[in-house]
């Protein structure tokens, strides 16, 4: 097992200089030199040469990666072109709602998935069943931007529950009950997708659960169904299901970003359509890394995990 | 068994598939669906009402009898630009797919069959494609390359492909030692003749599936990205772009035909697919048990 | 059908050896090795057959895969018609498997299951180009009839005929390239026992009928002393003895071979009150062969020697008789 590990971390490391490379030569494909954004239109071909050369621009694209790359190391994700402000600085300001977005709707959706995927897997194939099975599957059909537009249409435009977007009310808000009552839409939103393929996982891999001798067995004891469920089957069905995590992740941030623009969430995702309207390179490209490595970190976890909960994973 | 699942004279595992589908009735439902939707989007210029580009002195307006969904904030018909939109959803959905799908088979039989090194190059690039958060990764080449319809389908047909790859990967993996590979090596028959004739067709189930509900992912990333301004470009009509005037509160809040259909066409087209894919899948993947 | 004296073997099999590592650690380091062929020779005549011997794990499908190239020799060489194919190059030896074909054990596996029989059959002659399309799918008609099959089964799927069809199919195949030799490992072990008499009798009939050559594996003695001019003994990747089947089974020199026929069920009653040897012990794992003679640590008769040194395999009499044993079985008179 530890040999595994570290065979595991060793293989990362090719890995992720890979990520770190893609994402260099993306940002190197557009058009124009981003020299021209620290100069004004009226700038000499000098001038433009000039700057270049400060910028190291003038050097081979490989020279100009390891540049990039010796810089990164030193936690320096360069200045926005936009405004000169650290990437790390703005990143930093915005990934706490980001966070707390994604965070939350996790929650939500495991404690919402979890009970309705053993409820269903309990009264499988009866009306109830087909009905879980049926909403989860309009769950993961239904676009994160038409679900948020139905929900502020509905919730915040017609019945006025909830605020339309952003974080707090202006002027007077900052409050404990604003915070809430500006989160709820946005993780509803992000929650239904996580939730909807979860009750599917959570119920197939219950009902599997219940197929394995060991709940016969606990049956054949006389064991009650729900001690059955809660002590035997569940234990077991929800170790591949807490491995999931790490798969969701990448869905859960293209989710993000989509959830923050329509509700005007003032996050990472909201920072990277800003920064693509801007044509701001240096700050999507310190997202998309830092983004990046986050998947990363949780694909190795998850394939640890694996590992963990069936060490033949570890042998093959 | 059932009786009439009993494989008559010369039939394929393929036919005993179909069988299994046709009873599968959500997955027919959708297939029936989505047959409908490749209609609508291969006859769009016969069954749209007017031209989707037209601009009507009448913006706005709700449906009536001359615009039966009424017209959006320039004038042009919802009707119209809805049914033209299938023509984007489709292609976008059949093309990236088998872009990728192209791609991940190639890597996945390459890996698999020869293994060694050719094995640990082809799983560590998958591993760094894998790494890219999808969406924002797509969002911001396709920026930076210039949104348009070709962009969409090539970048997400490049950046899509690990996922098959694996799964061809580890398909060829365990079929390469079954002794009819080992027969047609012992015959003599040529690596690119083992691997098309002898190894992919016993891998393709898992393909077929993935690849559908591929298409649901394809279509909803495009309308992701039309509604983000990152897709297909007005005028030409996309639901993706249609939903985005939506971000308007008083669109959103006081003219529902602007937004609600296109919204309501791609949750329908994507779901009919989910069931088409759910249908594959338990239809292939019970294969095993007669 | 002897081999004819004069004429040189078809095949000569010299040292062969398969070894498979076994890898651990973090870097996957070879730590030891599994020798699951160690050192085996034989000569195979042409129109003879050559059973192959011994219990599962023996190291005798490894040979039989090694002769026709599925499993590259770690060492050791295998002349096919003076030819090394142990070293061919991979477009050369594609050529030279037109002569040398290979029929498995289990009839279910190795026919690709997406595919008719018609055109299973009739690929062969399509891919090495030696008829069109039209001309194959007649040639494939043929060769079902030489195996007994109705014209009906090319139209259909694998999985629409029994067993013993399926390996008559395996057969057709095998010859649809006019192979000189075919390896046949364990062809009729996975049948049940009604078929595996009339499988073995197609073998020796296609055997005349095409001058073929087998090397013929089998645990099974039965099959083995029905269809074998020789024979040779496996035990733990190595050959214990070999000679003609009648030598064999009337005067067997190696203590093994002797444990063998014993446990084989003599057909005839009369026969049946010879003293039985007891065998002890298990097969020693390939990984980790005892030294000395591998057979010691099972054999009734082992002494000192047999613990420190390897018996090489030497002439014992009779013809073309070869026994690995430091106290070769007195010849008893038949």
């Amino acid at each position: 097992m530890v040999s595994y590990l570290i065979r595991r971390i060793l293989i990362g490391i090719p890995v992720l200089l890979g990520v770190t490379l893609i994402n260099f030569l993306i940002i190197n494909l557009a058009p124009g030199s981003p020299a021209d954004l620290y100069l004004s239109p009226t700038a000499t071909p000098e001038d433009v040469a000039r700057t270049e050369a400060a910028l190291g621009l003038d050097k081979p694209v490989f020279v100009q990666y390891l540049n990039w790359l010796t810089q990164l190391l030193h936690g320096n994700l360069g200045v926005s072109f936009q405004n000169r402000e650290p990437v790390t600085q703005l990143i930093a300001d915005r990934i706490g709602p980001t966070l707390l977005l994604m965070g939350t709707s996790l929650v939500v959706a495991y404690l919402v998935a979890i009970p309705i995927g053993i409820f269903a897997a309990r009264r499988r194939n009866t009306a109830a069943d087909y009905g879980v099975v049926g909403a989860s599957f309009l769950g993961i059909s239904v676009p994160h931007f038409f679900l948020g537009l139905a929900m502020i249409y509905v919730f915040a435009l017609t019945l006025g529950w909830f605020p339309t977007g952003g974080m707090v009310t202006l002027g007077r808000g900052g409050g404990f009950a604003d915070r809430v009552s500006h989160l709820v839409l946005p993780v509803v939103v992000l929650a239904t997708a996580v939730a909807a393929g979860m009750v599917r996982y959570v119920r197939s891999s219950m009902i599997d659960a219940f197929g394995q001798d060991y709940i016969r067995t606990a049956k054949a004891k006389g064991l009650g169904a729900s001690v059955i469920t809660n002590k035997h089957a569940l234990r077991n069905a929800l170790i591949p299901v807490v491995t999931v995590i790490g798969v969701d992740l990448s869905a859960l941030i293209g989710g993000a970003i989509v959830t923050e623009q329509i509700f005007q969430w003032p996050g990472i995702g909201l920072l990277t359509i800003q920064s693509i309207g801007a044509r701001d390179y240096a700050v999507l490209m310190g997202i998309n890394l830092i983004a990046a490595i986050a998947v990363f970190t949780a694909n190795l976890l998850t394939d640890i995990a694996y590992a963990v909960v069936d060490p033949r994973v570890a042998y093959a | 068994m059932h009786k009439r699942l009993e494989p008559e004279t010369g039939q394929s595992s393929t036919r005993l598939m179909i069988r299994r589908f046709r009873r599968h009735r959500l997955a027919v439902a959708g297939l029936v669906v989505v047959v409908l939707m490749v209609l609508m989007a291969a006859l769009a210029p016969l069954l749209a009402p007017h031209d989707p580009n037209r601009i009507f002195d009448k913006f706005e307006s709700s449906p009536s009898g001359e615009h039966l969904l009424g017209t959006d904030s320039v004038g042009r018909d919802v009707l119209s630009r809805l049914i033209y939109g299938a023509r984007v959803s489709m292609s976008v959905g059949v093309g990236a797919v088998v872009v990728y799908v192209v791609i991940g088979i190639l890597l996945g039989l390459l890996a698999g069959y020869y293994g060694g090194w050719v094995d640990q190059v082809i799983m560590r690039i998958t591993d760094v494609f894998m790494s890219f958060p999808y969406f924002m990764v797509i969002l911001i080449l396709v920026s930076v390359l210039g949104p348009s319809l070709l962009t969409i389908i090539v970048v997400i047909g490049a950046l899509a492909w690990p996922m098959i790859g694996r799964l061809v990967r580890g398909s060829v993996l365990s079929i390469k030692g079954s002794d009819y590979v080992q027969a047609a090596v012992a015959l003599g028959y040529r690596t690119p003749r083992i691997l098309f004739r002898h190894i992919l067709p016993n891998a393709l189930s898992p393909i077929v599936v993935n690849a559908t509900f591929g298409v649901a992912q394809a279509i909803i990333l495009e309308s992701g990205l039309s509604f983000l301004g990152m897709g297909v470009r007005p005028p030409a009509a996309s639901w993706g772009n249609m939903l985005s005037e939506a971000q308007s509160i008083t669109v959103l809040s006081s003219q529902p035909w602007i937004w609600i259909p296109p919204g309501l066409m791609i949750l329908l087209a994507v779901l009919a697919i989910n069931f088409v894919g759910d249908g594959l899948r338990d239809s292939m993947e019970s294969r095993s048990e007669t | 059908m002897t081999a004819v004296e004069d004429v040189g073997p078809l095949l000569q099999v010299r040292d062969l050896r398969r070894y498979y590592p076994i890898r651990k650690g973090v870097i996957a380091r070879t730590v030891g090795q599994v020798r699951a062929v160690d050192g085996v020779s034989f000569d195979v005549y042409p129109g003879e057959t050559v059973g192959i011997v011994g219990e599962s794990g023996c190291g005798k499908s490894t040979t039989g895969r090694a002769v026709v190239r599925l499993e590259a020799p770690t060492a050791g060489s295998v002349l096919f018609d003076g030819t090394d194919i142990a070293t061919l190059s991979p477009a050369r030896m594609r050529r030279l498997r037109t002569e040398l074909q290979m029929v498995f054990q289990d009839p279910y596996s190795s026919l690709n299951p997406q595919i008719r029989i018609g055109d299973l059959l009739a690929e062969p002659l399509i891919a090495h180009k030696r008829l069109d399309r039209a001309g194959a799918r007649a040639k494939a008609a043929e060769m079902l009839a030489t195996v007994g099959l109705p014209k009906l089964s090319l139209d259909r799927y694998p999985h629409e005929l029994s067993g013993g069809m399926r390996q008559r199919v395996g057969i057709a195949r095998a010859l649809m390239l006019e192979p000189r030799l075919i390896v046949c490992d364990e062809p009729v072990s996975a049948l049940d026992v009604s078929i595996q008499a009339q499988v073995l009798n197609l073998l020796k009939d296609l055997q005349g009928e095409f001058g073929l050559t087998y090397v013929f594996i089998s645990h099974g003695l039965g099959a083995i002393k029905y269809i074998s001019d020789r024979i040779v003994v496996m035990y733990l990747g190595k050959v214990m003895e070999t000679a003609t089947t009648a030598e064999i089974f009337a005067r067997p020199r190696h203590p093994y071979t002797e444990i063998l026929l014993d446990a084989y069920p003599e057909p005839d009653p009369r026969l049946r009150d010879r003293e039985r040897i007891i065998v002890e012990g298990d097969v020693p794992s390939p990984a980790n062969p005892p030294p000395g003679c591998v057979f010691h640590t099972r054999c009734p008769y082992a002494q000192d020697i047999c613990r420190a040194e390897a018996p090489p395999l030497n002439a014992a009499g009779g013809a073309r008789h070869q026994v690995a044993c430091h106290f070769p079985l007195a010849q008893e008179a038949s």
